[in-house]
């Protein structure tokens, strides 16, 4: 079964630092797929990669089977890839409806504004803030703003989701509250690839991980199988507490 | 033949004097990522520093280039507070707007108060001849003085505390904040000395060509271009920047008449801007 | 949280279930907006006033105004949108008053066809050329555009064909088709409304439309809306291009009333600044605030240029006037209006 999205050898230098070295890993349609390393691991620089912020120096990338290596960001997000930034870009001007308006008109199915409405409004209720479709973006707390990037790419329709940290900043209980959010966008066949800190949500959300270091994959199986990994845990995760749950990774 | 190499080396010289122009803007850029709009008024006030200290007070030429660059930093801090403080977190048309406006009105009130006639300081100097080549005078001391002012420049960023302070503003300003450098005062101080390099380098300009109240406006369009040679935020850059426009210059002015100038700097302006991004000249780090 | 269940069929594949929403949302179709119906009633009342009563001085006034009014609704597209300063959109209307003219006095054109020609010729190299120089972000844009407007009045000086740095005079003769000078230029009037009509129509539909969203987003935030699929280059060259249509037109109009077109008063910078100060004053990325800055610029300009003291100021106010805005009012006259009246933000856009 060939994957949705096939990261092929891809490497990316900045200067002299070497960001991404030799990357390979797969989405398949319908899974979650963890991705996780310490910082400078390079897991932002390769959603940055996929989604078309600048190009790879080798490699490819491919996304149902179409190669979107360097093409520009605009492009793939027509192809049906959409994510959601670890620091929040909201339009501040515009309200939440506004927001997602954008995503749907110029996502995946290119919607005149007319047909925008309903699929803004599904999108809001998923993440909750059907409430507030109103308020100007730049008002929201700060755990309301990752619900609008959220919804603003849900309103693209995508078929690959990139979600970089959208736990960062939250309390556990909102931390619960996104889990269920995220749990009910897979349900709509949606597949993920979504980088983390917050262990146990990583733990219990993934299908399978990828452990970044240094910008090369240093492991790759279930959570189990990773988490149990001596390498990951001397670089990463740190010994397993009693309870056997690890530890939140503080960043 | 000799012709084309006496405007060529002549290029250079007036070009190190345009390299010091483009450095204010540069350096303005490079620390508080603001496009100082003002750039060409300042250029024509250091221009007139030099009609009024040397003509109307009799100082000699030379002397009014100290002057000019603690009227210039005098002025440049006042501009910050008035038009560049509150627009710093804004969005960078505000930003560009402000300092738009500021040049509207520092313009315009040239304008109204010396109109647009020319003015000239005739600067006496031997000619200084190497070889079957003259070189004027006043362009190697201009020159010399460009090269003299960039050189205390680099000692100030890098042998002082108030130049690390810069740099430091420059490269991350909350961290700076964080450690403990009042970031505000440092901006107008680094404004201050941007405007201060436009000051002296329109009285260096002032000594060898005549000018109006007008005249900004073309010195500003070479400033840019040779900003965006060297690498906005870049000041070794700019000064090669301004060494290779006036090559250029040099290179086209036999050819070519004098009206054409604007449409070949702005052609080259675009070209530069779309091919180089970060500048012809981005390999020289300061 | 919301504890609503999801139907399990909304998949990315399939269409949307329809679900009642408040009707707020979902807008009138633009004919039956209030809003359409104050621009055609504005456009009739600075065409009808003057004629009225056969008022020369008022139609003088109107006109002009209408010309300021056009080019701060068309500026307000590219400025007031998608956020990038175009310092030189007077270029535009220098360029299309130059080819209407030229059409008119050496091909011996018809008024009407002529201005069309020169808005279209002009948006269309503004469209290519636009594609070129909007790669360059904000300020670089910005700088480039008053080079654009330098290098083609040095260009149009040179050019005799136009008739070099003198410029081009119309003889009496070209008002004949249009039954004398008198009567063209009532004919004119009507046309330079109705183009003002059409400008701020146009900056309506495009704010209320697909394009117009995606310049807001490009305005908030360039690098977002790239991430959610704005093609931002095209988008920002076909906002150049739209804002460069109207503008030349009525330079067609306006030199042909004039009479003579020379490079100086065509591509006056000045002109260029006091449009951006016009849309600032107004309320940036407002409809109404175009049209409100227009006028109470041209009253403003109108009194500084016939007091003897402040004629040689009139720059140093434009700019006061610009820094006061942007430091502390940067909403401008519509700014003002929306945070008193807050209904009004529906009904005046």
């Amino acid at each position: 079964m060939t994957a949705l999205l096939e990261v092929v050898g891809v490497s990316k230098r900045f200067g002299g630092v070497h960001a991404v070295r030799d990357l390979s890993l797969s989405v398949h349609g319908g899974e979650i797929l963890g991705l996780i390393g310490p910082n400078g691991a390079g897991k932002s620089t390769v959603f940055n990669l996929i989604n078309g912020v600048y190009p790879p120096n080798r490699g490819r990338i491919t996304f149902k089977g179409e190669d979107i290596t360097g093409k520009p960001p605009y492009r793939i997000a027509r192809c049906g890839l959409a994510r959601a930034h670890q620091i929040v870009q909201p339009l501040a001007g515009m309200t939440v409806l506004e927001n997602c308006t954008v995503g749907a008109c110029f996502g995946r199915e290119n919607l005149p504004l007319a047909r925008a409405q309903d699929v803004v409004r599904e999108a809001a209720e998923i993440v909750g803030l059907a409430d507030r479709l109103d308020h100007p973006a730049g008002q929201l707390t700060t755990a309301g703003k990752k619900r609008l990037e959220l919804a603003r790419a849900l309103s693209a329709r995508p078929e690959l989701l990139l979600l970089d940290e959208v736990l960062a900043g939250l309390n556990p209980t909102e931390i619960e509250r996104m889990i269920r959010v995220i749990r009910r966008i897979r349900g709509r066949g949606i597949a993920i690839l979504m980088i983390e800190h917050v262990m146990r949500a990583i733990m219990s959300l993934s299908d399978r991980i990828v452990v970044l270091n240094l910008g090369g994959k240093l492991a790759e199986g279930t959570p189990r199988s990773v988490v149990n990994n001596p390498e990951v845990i001397a670089v990463y995760l740190g010994a397993p507490e009693p309870t056997g749950q690890s530890a939140d990774v503080a960043r | 033949m000799t012709g084309v190499i006496a405007s060529l080396i002549d290029g250079v010289l007036v070009g190190a004097v345009y390299g010091l122009a483009a450095m204010g803007l540069t350096l303005i850029w490079g620390v508080m990522n603001v496009i100082n709009l003002t750039h060409g008024a300042m250029i024509v006030l250091g221009m007139f520093a030099l009609y009024f200290l040397a003509s109307a007070l009799g100082l000699p030429p030379y002397g009014a280039v100290p002057v000019s660059i603690v009227i210039g930093f005098v002025v440049g801090v006042v501009v910050y507070w008035i038009a560049v403080h509150r627009v710093i977190g804004r969005t960078h048309l505000m930003a560009l707007l402000s300092t738009f406006a500021m040049n509207m009105v520092l313009i315009g009130l040239g304008t109204a108060l010396f109109s647009t006639s020319p003015y000239n300081v005739p600067v006496a100097l031997p000619g200084i001849t190497w070889r079957e080549y003259t070189f004027t005078g006043t362009h190697v001391v201009a020159a010399a003085l460009a090269l003299l002012i960039a050189g205390l420049l680099y000692l100030l960023l890098h042998r002082t505390r108030i130049g690390k302070a810069i740099r430091a503003v420059a490269d991350n300003r909350e961290a700076a904040e964080l450690n403990g450098i009042p970031t505000t005062q440092v901006l107008s101080f680094a404004f201050g000395l941007g405007v201060a390099l436009a000051a002296v380098s329109g009285t260096l300009i002032a000594t060898l060509f005549p000018f109006n109240v007008l005249s900004g406006g073309a010195y500003e369009v070479k400033s840019f271009v040779v900003t965006v040679l060297g690498g906005m935020g870049n000041p070794a850059g700019a000064l090669m920047g301004g060494v290779a426009l006036g090559l250029i210059e040099g290179a086209a002015t036999p050819f070519m008449p004098v009206s054409w100038t604007p449409v070949i700097e702005f052609v080259l302006f675009v070209a530069v801007l779309i091919m180089f991004p970060r500048g012809v000249f981005a390999f020289t780090r300061s | 949280m919301t504890a609503q269940e999801l139907s399990p069929s909304l998949c990315p594949s399939e269409t949307e279930a329809a679900a009642q929403q408040p009707a707020e949302h979902r807008r009138a179709p633009l004919w039956r907006r209030p809003f359409t119906w104050l621009i055609v009633l504005v456009g009739l009342a600075f065409a009808l006033l003057p004629a009225w009563g056969d008022n020369v001085q008022l139609r003088e006034s109107l006109s002009l105004a209408a010309v300021y009014i056009t080019l701060a609704s068309s500026l307000n597209i590219m400025l007031g949108y998608s956020g990038y300063v175009n310092f030189g959109n007077i270029v535009f209307f220098g360029l299309g008053g130059y080819i209407c003219v030229y059409l008119v006095s050496e091909w011996l054109w018809p008024l009407v066809a002529a201005a069309l020609v020169a808005g279209v010729a002009v948006s269309l190299l503004a469209l290519i050329f636009g594609l070129g120089i909007l790669r360059l972000r904000g300020a670089f844009f910005a700088l480039a555009t008053i080079g654009v407007n330098e290098a083609v009045k040095a260009f149009v000086s040179n050019f005799e064909p136009w008739g070099g740095a003198t410029g081009i005079y119309l003889s009496l003769d070209v008002y004949q088709p249009l039954g004398g000078p008198a009567q063209a230029l009532w004919i004119v009037h009507f046309l330079i409304v109705a183009v003002m009509t059409a400008s701020l129509f146009l900056s309506y539909v495009i704010k209320s439309s697909k394009f117009g969203l995606g310049l807001l987003a490009i305005g908030e935030n360039e690098d977002a809306a790239a991430v959610l699929g704005v093609h931002t280059p095209r988008y920002k060259a076909f906002a150049y291009s739209a804002s460069a249509f109207l503008p030349a037109i009525v330079g067609g109009l306006f030199f042909f009333k004039s009479g003579i077109i020379e490079p100086g008063g065509a591509f006056d910078l000045t002109g260029s600044i006091e449009t951006i100060v016009m849309v600032m004053l107004g309320g940036l990325g407002t409809v109404t605030g175009a049209a409100l800055g227009a006028s109470f610029y041209e009253e403003l300009r109108g009194v500084l240029l016939t007091t003897e003291a402040l004629s040689h100021f009139q720059l140093v106010i434009a700019g006061v006037l610009l820094l006061a805005i942007v430091l502390f009012a940067p909403g401008g006259l519509m700014g003002f209006i929306y945070r008193r009246w807050p209904r009004m933000r529906r009904l005046l856009e």
